[in-house]
Protein backbone atom coordinates (compact mmCIF):
# COMPACT_ATOMS: atom_id res chain seq x y z
CA UNK A 1 0.00 0.00 0.00
CA UNK A 2 1.42 3.57 -0.90
CA UNK A 3 1.44 5.47 2.13
CA UNK A 4 0.19 9.27 1.27
CA UNK A 5 3.15 11.78 1.51
CA UNK A 6 0.44 13.96 4.05
CA UNK A 7 0.13 11.42 6.30
CA UNK A 8 3.86 10.79 6.02
CA UNK A 9 4.86 14.87 6.43
CA UNK A 10 1.98 15.25 9.42
CA UNK A 11 3.67 16.34 12.40
CA UNK A 12 2.68 14.16 15.20
CA UNK A 13 4.00 14.51 19.28
CA UNK A 14 3.76 11.80 22.06
CA UNK A 15 0.98 13.88 23.56
CA UNK A 16 -1.35 13.14 20.36
CA UNK A 17 -0.83 16.86 19.51
CA UNK A 18 -1.02 16.96 15.35
CA UNK A 19 0.51 19.59 12.84
CA UNK A 20 -0.69 19.98 9.57
CA UNK A 21 2.47 21.79 7.41
CA UNK A 22 0.13 22.09 4.83
CA UNK A 23 -2.86 23.65 6.29
CA UNK A 24 -1.54 24.97 9.64
CA UNK A 25 -4.52 23.22 11.18
CA UNK A 26 -3.89 21.69 14.44
CA UNK A 27 -5.66 18.74 16.03
CA UNK A 28 -5.68 16.41 19.21
CA UNK A 29 -5.95 12.71 19.14
CA UNK A 30 -6.49 9.72 21.54
CA UNK A 31 -4.43 7.18 22.39
CA UNK A 32 -5.91 4.66 20.42
CA UNK A 33 -6.12 7.11 17.41
CA UNK A 34 -1.97 7.52 17.78
CA UNK A 35 -2.17 3.70 17.39
CA UNK A 36 -3.60 4.20 14.45
CA UNK A 37 -1.71 6.87 12.67
CA UNK A 38 0.96 4.80 13.43
CA UNK A 39 -0.13 1.91 11.66
CA UNK A 40 -1.30 3.83 9.04
CA UNK A 41 2.23 4.91 8.53
CA UNK A 42 4.08 2.01 8.39
CA UNK A 43 1.49 1.33 5.49
CA UNK A 44 -0.52 -1.32 7.87
CA UNK A 45 -3.48 -2.61 6.91
CA UNK A 46 -6.94 -2.35 8.98
CA UNK A 47 -6.70 -6.15 10.55
CA UNK A 48 -3.39 -5.49 11.18
CA UNK A 49 -3.70 -2.07 13.00
CA UNK A 50 -6.99 -3.97 14.97
CA UNK A 51 -4.86 -6.34 16.16
CA UNK A 52 -2.28 -4.14 17.44
CA UNK A 53 -5.03 -1.94 18.76
CA UNK A 54 -5.96 -5.25 20.74
CA UNK A 55 -2.71 -5.36 22.08
CA UNK A 56 -1.81 -2.69 23.31
CA UNK A 57 -5.55 -1.67 25.37
CA UNK A 58 -7.54 -3.39 27.03
CA UNK A 59 -10.65 -4.06 24.83
CA UNK A 60 -13.75 -4.51 25.84
CA UNK A 61 -15.60 -7.79 24.30
CA UNK A 62 -18.43 -5.75 22.64
CA UNK A 63 -15.92 -3.37 21.21
CA UNK A 64 -15.99 -3.87 16.84
CA UNK A 65 -12.62 -2.52 16.53
CA UNK A 66 -12.14 -3.18 13.00
CA UNK A 67 -15.28 -0.34 12.72
CA UNK A 68 -13.70 1.76 14.83
CA UNK A 69 -10.32 2.32 12.47
CA UNK A 70 -12.41 1.79 9.65
CA UNK A 71 -14.19 5.20 11.33
CA UNK A 72 -11.01 6.62 12.41
CA UNK A 73 -9.74 6.60 8.37
CA UNK A 74 -12.94 8.37 7.39
CA UNK A 75 -11.99 10.79 9.62
CA UNK A 76 -8.76 11.26 8.37
CA UNK A 77 -10.48 12.38 4.77
CA UNK A 78 -12.94 14.23 6.43
CA UNK A 79 -9.99 16.04 7.97
CA UNK A 80 -7.90 16.58 5.26
CA UNK A 81 -5.09 14.28 5.98
CA UNK A 82 -5.36 12.00 4.08
CA UNK A 83 -6.76 12.36 0.20
CA UNK A 84 -10.10 11.67 -0.64
CA UNK A 85 -9.85 8.36 -2.14
CA UNK A 86 -7.20 7.12 0.79
CA UNK A 87 -8.42 3.64 1.78
CA UNK A 88 -6.44 0.92 4.70
CA UNK B 1 1.41 -4.61 33.54
CA UNK B 2 -1.85 -3.51 33.07
CA UNK B 3 -2.99 -1.98 29.79
CA UNK B 4 -4.61 1.47 29.28
CA UNK B 5 -8.88 1.22 28.88
CA UNK B 6 -9.44 1.08 24.70
CA UNK B 7 -11.47 3.89 23.77
CA UNK B 8 -12.10 4.67 19.95
CA UNK B 9 -9.54 5.67 17.99
CA UNK B 10 -10.75 9.42 17.41
CA UNK B 11 -9.18 12.88 16.14
CA UNK B 12 -10.60 16.52 16.59
CA UNK B 13 -9.76 19.50 14.76
CA UNK B 14 -9.19 22.80 17.33
CA UNK B 15 -11.48 25.47 16.38
CA UNK B 16 -11.44 29.11 17.33
CA UNK B 17 -14.32 29.40 19.12
CA UNK B 18 -15.34 25.62 19.59
CA UNK B 19 -15.96 26.17 23.01
CA UNK B 20 -18.08 29.13 22.50
CA UNK B 21 -20.58 27.91 18.92
CA UNK B 22 -21.00 24.08 20.82
CA UNK B 23 -20.91 24.43 24.24
CA UNK B 24 -18.49 23.99 27.20
CA UNK B 25 -16.88 21.06 27.19
CA UNK B 26 -13.31 21.62 29.52
CA UNK B 27 -15.79 22.34 32.16
CA UNK B 28 -18.05 19.88 32.49
CA UNK B 29 -17.89 17.29 35.27
CA UNK B 30 -19.61 13.98 35.44
CA UNK B 31 -22.61 14.11 37.52
CA UNK B 32 -22.79 10.78 39.09
CA UNK B 33 -24.98 11.68 41.74
CA UNK B 34 -28.30 14.19 42.35
CA UNK B 35 -28.62 15.45 45.86
CA UNK B 36 -26.23 12.36 47.31
CA UNK B 37 -28.67 9.58 45.51
CA UNK B 38 -26.35 8.00 42.65
CA UNK B 39 -27.75 8.06 39.22
CA UNK B 40 -26.98 4.16 38.67
CA UNK B 41 -29.06 3.35 42.31
CA UNK B 42 -31.87 5.30 40.48
CA UNK B 43 -31.49 3.84 37.20
CA UNK B 44 -30.99 -0.16 38.63
CA UNK B 45 -34.36 0.91 40.87
CA UNK B 46 -36.45 2.66 38.31
CA UNK B 47 -35.22 1.43 34.94
CA UNK B 48 -34.42 4.11 31.91
CA UNK B 49 -35.01 6.93 30.83
CA UNK B 50 -35.68 8.43 34.08
CA UNK B 51 -36.63 11.74 35.05
CA UNK B 52 -35.56 13.02 38.57
CA UNK B 53 -36.66 15.77 40.49
CA UNK B 54 -34.76 17.02 43.81
CA UNK B 55 -37.28 18.30 46.44
CA UNK B 56 -34.58 20.43 47.57
CA UNK B 57 -34.21 22.48 44.66
CA UNK B 58 -37.87 22.77 43.87
CA UNK B 59 -38.29 23.93 47.60
CA UNK B 60 -34.89 26.14 47.34
CA UNK B 61 -36.45 27.76 44.20
CA UNK B 62 -40.06 28.81 45.66
CA UNK B 63 -37.84 30.17 48.56
CA UNK B 64 -35.73 32.16 47.38
CA UNK B 65 -38.53 33.86 45.24
CA UNK B 66 -40.77 34.23 47.61
CA UNK B 67 -38.49 35.71 50.47
CA UNK B 68 -36.87 38.24 47.87
CA UNK B 69 -40.60 39.50 47.26
CA UNK B 70 -41.80 39.43 50.69
CA UNK B 71 -38.70 41.69 51.51
CA UNK B 72 -39.84 44.71 49.02
CA UNK B 73 -43.38 44.34 49.31
CA UNK B 74 -45.76 43.78 51.76
CA UNK B 75 -48.23 41.51 50.58
CA UNK B 76 -47.32 38.77 48.01
CA UNK B 77 -48.48 35.51 46.48
CA UNK B 78 -47.56 32.69 44.30
CA UNK B 79 -49.98 31.01 42.67
CA UNK B 80 -47.92 27.66 40.80
CA UNK B 81 -48.84 27.24 37.58
CA UNK B 82 -50.01 23.84 37.02
CA UNK B 83 -49.98 23.45 33.64
CA UNK B 84 -46.00 23.75 33.85
CA UNK B 85 -45.79 19.96 35.60
CA UNK B 86 -49.00 18.49 37.19
CA UNK B 87 -47.56 15.65 39.10
CA UNK B 88 -49.06 15.79 42.10
CA UNK B 89 -45.96 15.51 44.23
CA UNK B 90 -44.49 18.44 42.63
CA UNK B 91 -47.69 20.21 42.95
CA UNK B 92 -47.68 19.28 46.81
CA UNK B 93 -44.40 20.56 47.31
CA UNK B 94 -45.17 24.21 45.93
CA UNK B 95 -48.34 24.10 48.14
CA UNK B 96 -46.75 22.69 51.46
CA UNK B 97 -44.84 25.99 50.55
CA UNK B 98 -47.98 28.29 50.69
CA UNK B 99 -48.58 28.38 47.40
CA UNK B 100 -52.02 28.65 45.96
CA UNK B 101 -53.22 27.40 42.77
CA UNK B 102 -53.26 28.82 39.13
CA UNK B 103 -55.34 26.14 36.45
CA UNK B 104 -56.31 26.71 33.21
CA UNK B 105 -58.38 24.53 32.15
CA UNK B 106 -61.49 21.97 34.32
CA UNK B 107 -58.89 19.24 34.20
CA UNK B 108 -56.12 20.92 36.11
CA UNK B 109 -58.87 22.54 38.51
CA UNK B 110 -60.02 18.56 39.23
CA UNK B 111 -56.49 17.94 39.96
CA UNK B 112 -55.94 20.62 42.41
CA UNK B 113 -59.42 19.52 44.16
CA UNK B 114 -58.18 16.29 44.14
CA UNK B 115 -55.13 17.33 46.16
CA UNK B 116 -57.22 19.41 48.75
CA UNK B 117 -56.68 22.78 47.37
CA UNK B 118 -59.07 25.41 49.21
CA UNK B 119 -61.27 26.27 45.97
CA UNK B 120 -60.24 30.03 47.10
CA UNK B 121 -56.67 29.67 46.55
CA UNK B 122 -57.77 28.77 43.12
CA UNK B 123 -56.90 31.00 39.84
CA UNK B 124 -58.71 30.09 36.95
CA UNK B 125 -57.33 31.60 33.98
CA UNK B 126 -57.48 30.73 29.81
CA UNK B 127 -59.74 31.23 27.24
CA UNK B 128 -62.03 28.12 27.60
CA UNK B 129 -64.73 28.01 31.15
CA UNK B 130 -67.76 26.39 29.96
CA UNK B 131 -71.02 27.60 31.60
CA UNK B 132 -71.41 24.52 33.26
CA UNK B 133 -67.47 24.76 35.52
CA UNK B 134 -68.51 28.14 36.24
CA UNK B 135 -71.65 26.86 37.70
CA UNK B 136 -69.40 24.72 39.80
CA UNK B 137 -65.78 27.17 40.45
CA UNK B 138 -67.86 30.50 41.42
CA UNK B 139 -70.07 29.10 44.11
CA UNK B 140 -66.98 26.99 45.45
CA UNK B 141 -65.52 30.63 45.58
CA UNK B 142 -62.53 30.46 42.93
CA UNK B 143 -61.36 33.34 41.55
CA UNK B 144 -61.88 33.36 37.55
CA UNK B 145 -59.83 35.86 35.79
CA UNK B 146 -62.11 36.99 32.59
CA UNK B 147 -60.54 36.09 29.65
CA UNK B 148 -63.29 37.42 26.82
CA UNK B 149 -66.60 39.26 26.62
CA UNK B 150 -68.54 36.14 25.91
CA UNK B 151 -66.99 34.69 29.24
CA UNK B 152 -68.03 37.91 31.33
CA UNK B 153 -71.74 37.36 29.97
CA UNK B 154 -71.79 33.74 30.40
CA UNK B 155 -70.22 34.09 34.61
CA UNK B 156 -73.21 37.02 35.01
CA UNK B 157 -75.50 34.68 33.92
CA UNK B 158 -74.45 32.25 36.26
CA UNK B 159 -74.00 34.68 39.52
CA UNK B 160 -77.69 35.18 38.57
CA UNK B 161 -78.79 31.87 38.53
CA UNK B 162 -77.41 30.81 41.63
CA UNK B 163 -77.99 33.82 43.62
CA UNK B 164 -74.07 34.98 44.11
CA UNK B 165 -71.63 37.65 43.76
CA UNK B 166 -68.65 35.76 42.86
CA UNK B 167 -65.15 37.24 42.91
CA UNK B 168 -63.45 37.74 39.48
CA UNK B 169 -60.12 39.38 37.95
CA UNK B 170 -60.36 41.08 34.46
CA UNK B 171 -57.23 39.94 32.42
CA UNK B 172 -55.32 42.59 29.97
CA UNK B 173 -52.87 42.38 27.82
CA UNK B 174 -50.35 45.15 26.64
CA UNK B 175 -47.74 45.88 24.59
CA UNK B 176 -44.40 46.54 26.43
CA UNK B 177 -40.82 46.96 24.97
CA UNK B 178 -38.56 43.46 24.08
CA UNK B 179 -41.75 41.11 24.44
CA UNK B 180 -44.02 40.18 21.13
CA UNK B 181 -47.46 40.74 22.59
CA UNK B 182 -49.70 37.90 23.67
CA UNK B 183 -52.81 39.93 22.40
CA UNK B 184 -54.98 37.12 22.05
CA UNK B 185 -55.47 36.60 25.86
CA UNK B 186 -57.46 39.07 27.76
CA UNK B 187 -58.53 42.52 26.81
CA UNK B 188 -56.41 45.43 25.29
CA UNK B 189 -55.17 47.67 27.63
CA UNK B 190 -53.56 50.45 25.46
CA UNK B 191 -56.86 50.44 22.93
CA UNK B 192 -59.37 51.13 25.71
CA UNK B 193 -61.01 47.47 25.71
CA UNK B 194 -59.69 46.31 29.19
CA UNK B 195 -60.79 49.88 30.51
CA UNK B 196 -64.08 49.07 28.54
CA UNK B 197 -64.23 45.57 29.90
CA UNK B 198 -64.46 46.60 33.57
CA UNK B 199 -66.64 49.63 33.25
CA UNK B 200 -69.60 46.51 31.81
CA UNK B 201 -68.16 44.10 34.86
CA UNK B 202 -69.55 47.41 36.93
CA UNK B 203 -72.41 48.76 35.42
CA UNK B 204 -73.73 44.51 35.31
CA UNK B 205 -73.42 44.72 39.09
CA UNK B 206 -73.03 41.13 39.03
CA UNK B 207 -69.69 40.30 39.66
CA UNK B 208 -67.34 41.78 42.52
CA UNK B 209 -63.65 42.92 40.42
CA UNK B 210 -61.30 41.31 42.95
CA UNK B 211 -58.25 41.88 40.53
CA UNK B 212 -56.54 42.36 37.01
CA UNK B 213 -53.99 40.10 35.64
CA UNK B 214 -51.72 39.65 32.76
CA UNK B 215 -49.56 37.38 31.73
CA UNK B 216 -46.94 38.74 29.21
CA UNK B 217 -45.53 35.41 27.71
CA UNK B 218 -42.65 32.70 28.93
CA UNK B 219 -39.58 32.95 29.07
CA UNK B 220 -38.75 36.56 28.99
CA UNK B 221 -35.21 37.56 29.93
CA UNK B 222 -35.81 41.21 30.36
CA UNK B 223 -36.71 42.00 33.56
CA UNK B 224 -37.61 45.69 32.85
CA UNK B 225 -40.62 44.52 30.92
CA UNK B 226 -42.43 43.25 34.43
CA UNK B 227 -41.16 47.32 35.31
CA UNK B 228 -43.09 48.13 32.39
CA UNK B 229 -46.52 45.89 32.98
CA UNK B 230 -46.74 46.22 35.99
CA UNK B 231 -46.43 49.85 36.06
CA UNK B 232 -49.17 49.93 33.76
CA UNK B 233 -51.42 47.67 36.11
CA UNK B 234 -50.85 50.18 38.65
CA UNK B 235 -52.06 53.37 36.63
CA UNK B 236 -55.29 50.51 35.85
CA UNK B 237 -55.60 50.55 39.52
CA UNK B 238 -55.03 53.86 40.21
CA UNK B 239 -57.89 54.89 37.60
CA UNK B 240 -60.24 52.21 39.26
CA UNK B 241 -59.92 53.77 42.35
CA UNK B 242 -60.22 57.43 41.39
CA UNK B 243 -63.46 56.77 38.79
CA UNK B 244 -65.02 54.05 40.08
CA UNK B 245 -64.01 53.80 44.00
CA UNK B 246 -63.10 50.44 43.28
CA UNK B 247 -60.35 48.88 45.41
CA UNK B 248 -58.57 46.14 43.91
CA UNK B 249 -57.37 43.08 46.59
CA UNK B 250 -54.81 41.97 43.80
CA UNK B 251 -52.79 42.48 40.96
CA UNK B 252 -51.54 39.93 39.14
CA UNK B 253 -48.09 39.47 37.01
CA UNK B 254 -48.36 36.10 35.77
CA UNK B 255 -45.48 34.13 35.56
CA UNK B 256 -42.51 34.14 32.55
CA UNK B 257 -39.73 34.10 34.26
CA UNK B 258 -36.60 32.54 32.67
CA UNK B 259 -35.10 29.40 33.84
CA UNK B 260 -31.44 28.26 33.23
CA UNK B 261 -32.01 27.15 29.82
CA UNK B 262 -30.55 28.46 26.33
CA UNK B 263 -33.05 29.18 24.02
CA UNK B 264 -32.11 27.99 20.64
CA UNK B 265 -31.21 30.98 19.22
CA UNK B 266 -29.44 32.26 22.72
CA UNK B 267 -26.07 32.97 22.18
CA UNK B 268 -24.80 32.69 26.00
CA UNK B 269 -25.56 29.89 28.06
CA UNK B 270 -28.78 29.94 30.53
CA UNK B 271 -26.16 29.81 33.31
CA UNK B 272 -24.81 33.63 32.27
CA UNK B 273 -27.57 34.71 30.65
CA UNK B 274 -30.48 34.54 32.91
CA UNK B 275 -31.78 36.94 35.27
CA UNK B 276 -31.88 36.41 38.76
CA UNK B 277 -34.91 36.71 40.76
CA UNK B 278 -34.23 39.22 42.75
CA UNK B 279 -33.45 41.31 39.20
CA UNK B 280 -37.17 40.28 38.36
CA UNK B 281 -38.24 41.05 41.76
CA UNK B 282 -36.77 44.73 41.76
CA UNK B 283 -38.40 45.55 38.32
CA UNK B 284 -41.87 44.23 39.28
CA UNK B 285 -41.59 46.27 42.65
CA UNK B 286 -40.27 49.29 41.06
CA UNK B 287 -43.50 49.71 38.59
CA UNK B 288 -45.72 48.60 41.41
CA UNK B 289 -44.36 52.15 43.11
CA UNK B 290 -46.82 53.71 40.78
CA UNK B 291 -49.66 52.70 43.30
CA UNK B 292 -51.29 55.43 44.42
CA UNK B 293 -52.80 54.34 48.02
CA UNK B 294 -53.06 54.11 51.20
CA UNK B 295 -50.39 51.11 52.27
CA UNK B 296 -53.19 49.59 54.05
CA UNK B 297 -55.40 49.58 50.80
CA UNK B 298 -52.33 47.71 49.02
CA UNK B 299 -53.38 45.19 46.59
CA UNK B 300 -51.73 41.76 46.92
CA UNK B 301 -49.30 40.67 44.11
CA UNK B 302 -49.94 37.67 42.89
CA UNK B 303 -47.35 35.85 40.54
CA UNK B 304 -47.65 32.95 38.99
CA UNK B 305 -44.27 31.44 37.35
CA UNK B 306 -44.18 27.87 36.50
CA UNK B 307 -40.61 27.03 34.46
CA UNK B 308 -38.54 29.10 36.71
CA UNK B 309 -39.30 27.55 39.60
CA UNK B 310 -39.66 24.04 38.30
CA UNK B 311 -37.12 23.50 35.51
CA UNK B 312 -33.93 23.52 37.40
CA UNK B 313 -34.99 21.27 39.81
CA UNK B 314 -35.66 18.46 36.53
CA UNK B 315 -33.01 16.02 35.25
CA UNK B 316 -33.61 13.32 32.20
CA UNK B 317 -30.77 10.45 33.03
CA UNK B 318 -30.76 8.65 29.57
CA UNK B 319 -28.34 5.50 28.57
CA UNK B 320 -26.52 5.23 25.38
CA UNK B 321 -27.71 2.71 22.72
CA UNK B 322 -25.52 2.98 19.87
CA UNK B 323 -22.46 5.30 18.69
CA UNK B 324 -22.18 6.54 15.04
CA UNK B 325 -19.79 8.38 12.72
CA UNK B 326 -22.32 10.82 10.27
CA UNK B 327 -20.70 11.64 7.28
CA UNK B 328 -19.52 14.91 8.07
CA UNK B 329 -17.37 13.69 10.67
CA UNK B 330 -19.45 14.34 14.06
CA UNK B 331 -19.88 11.54 16.44
CA UNK B 332 -23.73 10.77 16.89
CA UNK B 333 -25.00 9.18 20.09
CA UNK B 334 -28.66 7.18 20.20
CA UNK B 335 -29.84 7.33 23.54
CA UNK B 336 -33.07 5.78 25.11
CA UNK B 337 -35.10 8.85 25.40
CA UNK B 338 -36.49 10.84 22.28
CA UNK B 339 -37.89 14.06 21.68
CA UNK B 340 -41.57 12.69 22.36
CA UNK B 341 -40.18 12.42 25.97
CA UNK B 342 -38.40 15.44 25.97
CA UNK B 343 -40.63 17.80 23.95
CA UNK B 344 -38.61 21.04 25.58
CA UNK B 345 -35.44 19.83 23.36
CA UNK B 346 -37.44 21.94 20.48
CA UNK B 347 -36.70 24.60 21.88
CA UNK B 348 -33.62 24.58 23.89
CA UNK B 349 -30.15 23.05 23.73
CA UNK B 350 -30.27 21.55 26.86
CA UNK B 351 -27.51 21.17 29.09
CA UNK B 352 -25.95 17.56 29.23
CA UNK B 353 -23.46 15.69 31.39
CA UNK B 354 -21.98 12.52 31.65
CA UNK B 355 -23.36 10.39 34.17
CA UNK B 356 -20.00 8.72 34.86
CA UNK B 357 -16.32 9.76 35.34
CA UNK B 358 -15.08 9.71 31.25
CA UNK B 359 -11.76 9.93 29.47
CA UNK B 360 -10.32 11.19 26.61
CA UNK B 361 -10.78 13.99 24.15
CA UNK B 362 -14.60 15.33 23.87
CA UNK B 363 -15.54 16.41 20.44
CA UNK B 364 -18.38 17.32 18.43
CA UNK B 365 -21.37 15.30 19.13
CA UNK B 366 -24.86 15.08 18.34
CA UNK B 367 -27.69 12.88 20.74
CA UNK B 368 -30.40 11.55 18.56
CA UNK B 369 -33.05 9.42 20.57
CA UNK B 370 -34.46 6.49 19.67
CA UNK B 371 -37.88 7.20 17.25
CA UNK B 372 -37.03 6.31 13.93
CA UNK B 373 -37.87 10.06 12.51
CA UNK B 374 -35.41 12.39 11.40
CA UNK B 375 -36.89 15.33 13.65
CA UNK B 376 -35.37 12.78 16.77
CA UNK B 377 -32.77 15.25 17.86
CA UNK B 378 -32.60 15.47 21.72
CA UNK B 379 -29.32 18.00 21.69
CA UNK B 380 -27.84 19.28 18.44
CA UNK B 381 -24.01 19.30 18.15
CA UNK B 382 -22.09 19.83 21.41
CA UNK B 383 -18.93 18.94 22.53
CA UNK B 384 -18.89 15.67 24.49
CA UNK B 385 -16.85 13.33 25.97
CA UNK B 386 -17.07 9.19 24.41
CA UNK B 387 -19.32 7.20 25.90
CA UNK B 388 -19.87 3.58 25.85
CA UNK B 389 -23.12 1.58 24.81
CA UNK B 390 -24.92 0.90 28.30
CA UNK B 391 -23.12 5.09 29.45
CA UNK B 392 -25.69 7.18 31.05
CA UNK B 393 -26.07 10.96 30.08
CA UNK B 394 -28.13 13.30 32.06
CA UNK B 395 -30.20 16.19 30.61
CA UNK B 396 -30.46 18.84 33.23
CA UNK B 397 -33.26 21.78 33.87
CA UNK B 398 -36.17 19.72 32.22
CA UNK B 399 -38.50 19.78 34.85
CA UNK B 400 -40.79 22.58 32.93
CA UNK B 401 -43.60 21.37 30.69
CA UNK B 402 -42.24 18.16 29.33
CA UNK B 403 -43.52 15.99 31.89
CA UNK B 404 -47.51 17.68 31.10
CA UNK B 405 -46.25 18.05 27.04
CA UNK B 406 -44.65 14.97 26.58
CA UNK B 407 -46.26 12.32 24.12
CA UNK B 408 -46.75 8.71 23.86
CA UNK B 409 -45.38 7.74 20.77
CA UNK B 410 -44.61 3.86 19.88
CA UNK B 411 -43.36 3.55 23.43
CA UNK B 412 -44.05 4.04 27.04
CA UNK B 413 -43.39 7.29 28.95
CA UNK B 414 -40.76 6.46 31.82
CA UNK B 415 -40.98 6.98 35.41
CA UNK B 416 -40.61 10.00 37.43
CA UNK B 417 -39.05 10.18 40.85
CA UNK B 418 -38.20 12.78 43.37
CA UNK B 419 -35.31 12.35 45.23
CA UNK B 420 -35.66 13.47 48.55
CA UNK B 421 -34.03 15.01 52.00
CA UNK B 422 -31.48 12.72 53.77
CA UNK B 423 -30.82 10.14 50.68
CA UNK B 424 -34.93 8.72 50.11
CA UNK B 425 -36.22 8.51 46.92
CA UNK B 426 -39.53 7.59 45.57
CA UNK B 427 -41.45 7.17 42.52
CA UNK B 428 -44.06 9.92 42.14
CA UNK B 429 -45.10 8.61 38.82
CA UNK B 430 -44.39 4.79 37.63
CA UNK B 431 -43.68 4.12 33.96
CA UNK B 432 -46.38 3.45 31.64
CA UNK B 433 -47.23 0.25 31.09
CA UNK B 434 -49.57 -1.43 27.92
CA UNK B 435 -52.79 -1.40 30.11
CA UNK B 436 -52.90 2.51 30.57
CA UNK B 437 -52.64 3.16 26.83
CA UNK B 438 -54.66 0.40 25.65
CA UNK B 439 -57.23 0.66 28.42
CA UNK B 440 -59.63 3.59 26.92
CA UNK B 441 -59.35 1.72 23.42
CA UNK B 442 -62.35 -0.21 21.55
CA UNK B 443 -63.16 -2.07 19.10
CA UNK B 444 -66.56 -1.47 17.17
CA UNK B 445 -68.37 -5.15 17.26
CA UNK B 446 -68.20 -5.40 13.37
CA UNK B 447 -64.71 -5.04 12.97
C1 LIG C 1 -51.81 32.56 32.52
C2 LIG C 1 -50.50 31.93 32.74
N1 LIG C 1 -49.88 32.07 33.93
C3 LIG C 1 -48.69 31.49 34.18
C4 LIG C 1 -48.02 30.74 33.23
C5 LIG C 1 -46.68 30.14 33.56
O1 LIG C 1 -45.69 30.67 32.74
P1 LIG C 1 -44.14 30.36 32.98
O2 LIG C 1 -43.97 28.88 33.03
O3 LIG C 1 -43.46 30.97 31.80
O4 LIG C 1 -43.74 31.00 34.26
C6 LIG C 1 -48.62 30.59 31.97
C7 LIG C 1 -47.93 29.83 30.91
O5 LIG C 1 -48.17 29.90 29.74
C8 LIG C 1 -49.88 31.19 31.72
O6 LIG C 1 -50.49 31.06 30.53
Amino acid sequence: MTIPQKLRDLAISETGFLFDPYTGSTFSANEPGLTVLEGLREGLGVADIATRLRESFDVPAAADVERDVGEFVHLLRRSGLVPEEFTA
Amino acid sequence: MTKPLYERPTLVRHQMGMMNKFGRAQAMQPLESIDGVSVDELVKTYGSPLFVFSEADLVARYRELHDLLALRYRKIRIAWSYKTNYLDAICKVFHREGAYAEVVSEFEYDKAMRMGIDPTHVHFNGPLKSEATLERVLPAGTVIHIDHFDEMAAAERVAERQGIRPKVAVRVNMAVESVPPWSRFGFNLESGQAMEAIRRLIAGDKLELAGVHCHLGTFITDPAAYKQAAAKLAHLANTLRSEHGVLLEFIDVGGGFASHNTLKAQYLPGEQATPSFSRYVEALTEGLSQLDCDPRDLPTLVLENGRALVDDAGYLVSTVVANKRLRDGRRGLVVDAGVNTLFTSFWYNHDVVSAQPFRGIPEPTVIYGPLCMNIDVVRDTLVFPAMSVGDRLVLKNVGAYNVTQWMQFITYRPAVVMVGRDGKHGLIRRREQLEDIVGPEEVPDWL
